[in-house]
């Protein structure tokens, strides 16, 4: 099921009306159809796309869309910055406290990922504050909830508070506020059980606990995948608790995220940081921008390039585009690139962040995985160096022994020194044509 | 006789059933409470029926608003225009029913309603609920009961994302079937997450079954070998495997998953029998893409629709089953051994209407009535 984005969808509106030569207010309106019909695809909140679609609508009106020669894509861009704007503008920092200890006490469902971001969280905290957290293991209802959080605890080597699962969790908390004091542990992270807003003995639980250790961050984890239901969920848990933050989990998934904007309309507390990963490293801040643009299936180009810049060193690549240049890209440097973008992280999840690739047909059954980098990296380092600069030498008996000292298959082999070819012939074509905009990844140093 | 009429008699011996299932419950209920020392049977017994109203009261509450919306929208749109097309649009969607199929839905309704030259809604109104219950019906290519042997080794394979609920799920199937008198076993696949091994241990000692495991961060295919060898050698007739969350863009995780199958399949050839998937309930569109990418690698055959309480109104379901031909099997309610409830589909949609149902027969016969007079 392809998705596609809000681009796509007022493109295909917009080639309707350009032939009619000027945009009319009905014409808005059907724009803004499809804005509304992007935003409900993305799992947005049906009341909060209504409340948006006429904030958007009103300005569109106002503004020079019906003057403009490119009306569609004013209008992207006042969704965007509507969308923004709605979500918080910057990036907000977590809370933490003036005079130690910093409590933070994270709620939510079941199997929102809770306990997985407790641990992610004292992670970050350590890392990047230099903090001394203490989790507490608040969850005494789910099997083995204590026990998932003193593995994570391990993982990432930070204490954790348990008293089994017969004790009461205010209990619980009271005294590991005191242990933490005893063992100057400087923050403190409690983890709660997953209960469903409209469980009231559940939720009173929830108060109490936040009366007893008075915290700094009540963090609400949702799950990014969350439907319609999500305006309910930040709804209660926020009356209750007055939420000061929210991590949206699972974000590395293909959903589209629409809760995101629900929670923010709804509660109007910012969204702090996004799960990325089932690894403890797999916490990010949250990009308002960044977020509107996945919201519309506009892609992540940003967070791509950031985490090129972050991976590629700037001389190499300047190394790179003068090989690419005078045609001297040798299956050596073919082989520094798949380095490079295996540093980059999960190939199909770079894939998924780029603009329009939601478009291209069959991209989400291709498997992209890092063994295919391997496959390919095998067989390049089993060539020589010699073959390595000049492929052309390559004969029958030569590929046959490449293709048995990587332990793939002689197709294979064919296969990669086929596409090394025709990305050469793509170079060649890319530098000798001159005034034509530059490929974006030729600058990046992505191999294809 | 018109279609919603049909439709009544089509569901109506069900509907009968139900009542008098109801009505059977509200004596023993008055029975328990007179009789001060109950048998442990019979309050076993009393605690499943209350479960059962637990279960129909959350179902109960998704129809009520359901129907609730689609009566106020009547009310507030009187004519057929694009106004009401997308206020309807928005009940359907608020009930997370997919959104392609929502708009296939909307589309087909507009197309009707100019083809008969229909003005009024509530001339609309009987072809709203042919369309979700053709909708419904349109894909049917899997059985909705559980392939269950009769003799000789069942194999399910239970998947889905991360914090879906596959763990629970497995307890309460596990539950099920070893009150049905089968012998259970399960297979602790999860060898990722942290404490879900002990998890599903735990699970095993409150149910008392079997649990094959290995220790964390071994290869959940070996231990799938050593739970489908000693099932056969124990005489096992269900095993269910629980596998590690996975989101179902992470291709090699997905891999991971069909060689798991694979190596189930090289012993017992025909297995798995069943491959659940297991929903959130407050999942939104993005469960139509988990259906999708499971299905491709474990050809799922049915769906658990786990955490169904009281807001969450699982229209997914609709989609699912529009677009992938998937019926849902069981649905889960809480973290109690018996909340996993065997899952009526057709009983569901029909309910969605009922209300409108019983209001057009009364129409029927009002018109039937003047029919007569004159």
């Amino acid at each position: 099921m392809a998705f596609e984005g809000l681009g796509e969808r007022l493109q295909a509106t917009m080639s309707r009306i350009k032939s009619k030569g000027k945009v009319t207010e009905a014409d808005i309106k059907v724009m803004m159809r499809e804005v509304r019909l992007a935003l409900l695809e993305a799992d947005v909140n049906f009341k909060v796309v209504k409340q948006f679609i006429n904030q958007v609508k009103e300005r569109a009106l106002g503004s020079d869309v019906m003057k403009s020669l490119t009306p569609g894509q004013q209008v992207i861009k006042i969704v965007k910055e509507e969308l923004t704007a709605l979500m918080g503008g910057d990036n907000q920092k977590i809370n933490l406290a003036q005079k130690p200890p910093t409590v933070i006490m994270m709620v939510g469902l079941q199997g929102s990922g809770k306990t997985t971001t407790a641990g992610k969280l004292a992670l970050h905290l350590r890392k990047n504050f230099n903090k001394k957290p203490l989790m507490v293991a608040g969850d005494i209802y789910r099997p083995a909830a204590i026990d998932q959080l003193e593995t994570v605890g391990k993982q990432i080597d930070v204490p954790v508070f348990a008293m089994g699962d017969k004790v009461k969790p205010q209990q619980i908390v009271t005294e590991a506020m005191d242990h933490a004091k005893n063992e100057h542990l400087d923050t403190v992270i409690i983890d709660t059980a997953g209960r469903l807003h409209i469980d009231e003995a559940l939720m009173d639980e929830l108060k109490d606990i936040k009366e007893i250790a008075q915290p700094d961050e009540t963090m609400l984890v949702v799950d990014s995948m969350t439907g319609q239901d999500a305006v309910n969920v930040a709804e209660s848990f926020n009356d209750l608790l007055d939420i000061t933050g929210v991590t949206l989990t699972k974000l590395d998934g293909d959903t589209r995220g629409g809760a995101a904007l629900s929670i923010r309309s709804v509660t109007e507390k910012p969204i702090k940081f996004a799960g990325m990963s089932e690894k403890m490293d797999g916490l990010e801040t949250f990009h308002p921008e960044r977020m509107a643009q996945r919201i519309l299936g506009m892609g992540d180009m940003m967070s791509i390039i950031e985490k090129a810049e972050e991976t590629v060193d700037e001389d190499e690549q300047k190394e790179l585009q003068q090989k690419i240049k005078d045609q001297s890209f040798t299956l050596d440097d073919f082989l520094d690139q798949m380095d490079q973008v295996k540093n980059l992280g999960p190939l199909d999840e770079l894939l998924k962040m780029m603009p329009g690739a939601n478009k291209v047909k069959g991209l989400d059954k291709m498997q992209m995985s890092g063994n295919e980098i391997d496959h390919v990296q095998a067989i390049i380092r089993s060539m020589t160096m010699d073959e390595r600069e000049n492929p052309a030498k390559l004969n029958a008996s030569r590929k046959k022994r490449i293709a048995k000292g990587s332990g793939r298959s002689l197709q294979e082999v064919n296969r990669l020194l086929k596409q090394f070819d025709e990305m050469k012939k793509m170079m060649k074509q890319m530098t000798s044509k001159k005034g034509r905009k530059k490929n974006p990844f030729g600058d990046m140093g992505l191999p294809f | 006789m018109s279609f919603l009429k049909r439709l009544k008699d089509r569901f109506q011996p069900n509907k009968e059933n139900k009542q008098e299932r109801a009505e059977q419950t509200v004596a023993e209920q008055a029975e328990a409470l007179d009789d001060g020392l109950i048998s442990i049977d019979e309050f076993e017994e009393w605690e499943q029926e209350r479960i059962g109203y637990k279960f129909k009261a959350g179902l109960e509450k998704s129809r009520e608003k359901f129907q609730t919306e689609i009566n106020e929208l009547m009310a507030r749109y009187r004519t057929v225009d694009e106004d009401f097309f997308e206020a309807l649009e928005e009940v359907l969607i608020g009930a997370d029913v997919g959104f392609n199929t929502v708009m296939e839905l909307t589309d087909e309704l507009r197309h009707t309603a100019k083809v008969k030259n229909i003005t009024e809604t509530k001339d609309l109104k009987e072809t709203i609920v042919e369309k979700v219950v053709e909708i419904y019906e349109r894909n049917d290519d899997f059985p909705e009961t559980m392939n269950i042997q009769e003799d000789g080794l069942t194999v399910i394979l239970v998947v889905g994302v991360n914090g879906v609920g596959k763990t629970t799920s497995i307890g309460k199937l596990a539950h099920k079937y070893k009150t049905e008198g089968k012998n259970v076993m399960l297979a602790a696949g999860d060898t990722f997450r942290a404490g879900a091994i002990n998890q599903l241990r735990v699970w095993g000692e409150r149910v008392d079954v079997d649990v094959i495991s290995q220790s964390e961060g071994s290869d959940p295919a070996a231990v799938m070998f050593d739970a489908i060898n000693a099932a056969k050698k124990r005489g096992t007739d269900v095993l269910i495997c629980d596998t590690a969350g996975r989101l179902q863009n992470k291709g090699n995780l997905m891999n991971e998953l069909s060689k798991m199958k694979k190596v189930i399949q090289r012993t017992v050839p025909e297995a798995p029998h069943e491959s659940l998937l297991v929903l959130d309930a407050t999942t939104g569109q993005n469960a139509l893409n988990q259906a999708k990418s499971f299905k491709e690698v474990t050809d799922v055959s049915g769906i658990v629709l786990a955490k169904l309480d009281g807001t969450a109104k699982g229209g997914i379901v609709l989609a699912i089953k529009n677009e992938l031909g998937i019926p849902v099997k069981f649905v889960g309610l809480g973290e109690q051994l018996d909340d996993l409830q065997e899952f009526n589909a057709e009983n569901y949609v029909y309910g969605l209407f009922a209300d409108m149902v019983s209001h057009a027969e009364e129409l029927d016969e009002d018109s039937k009535t003047a029919e007569d007079d004159a």
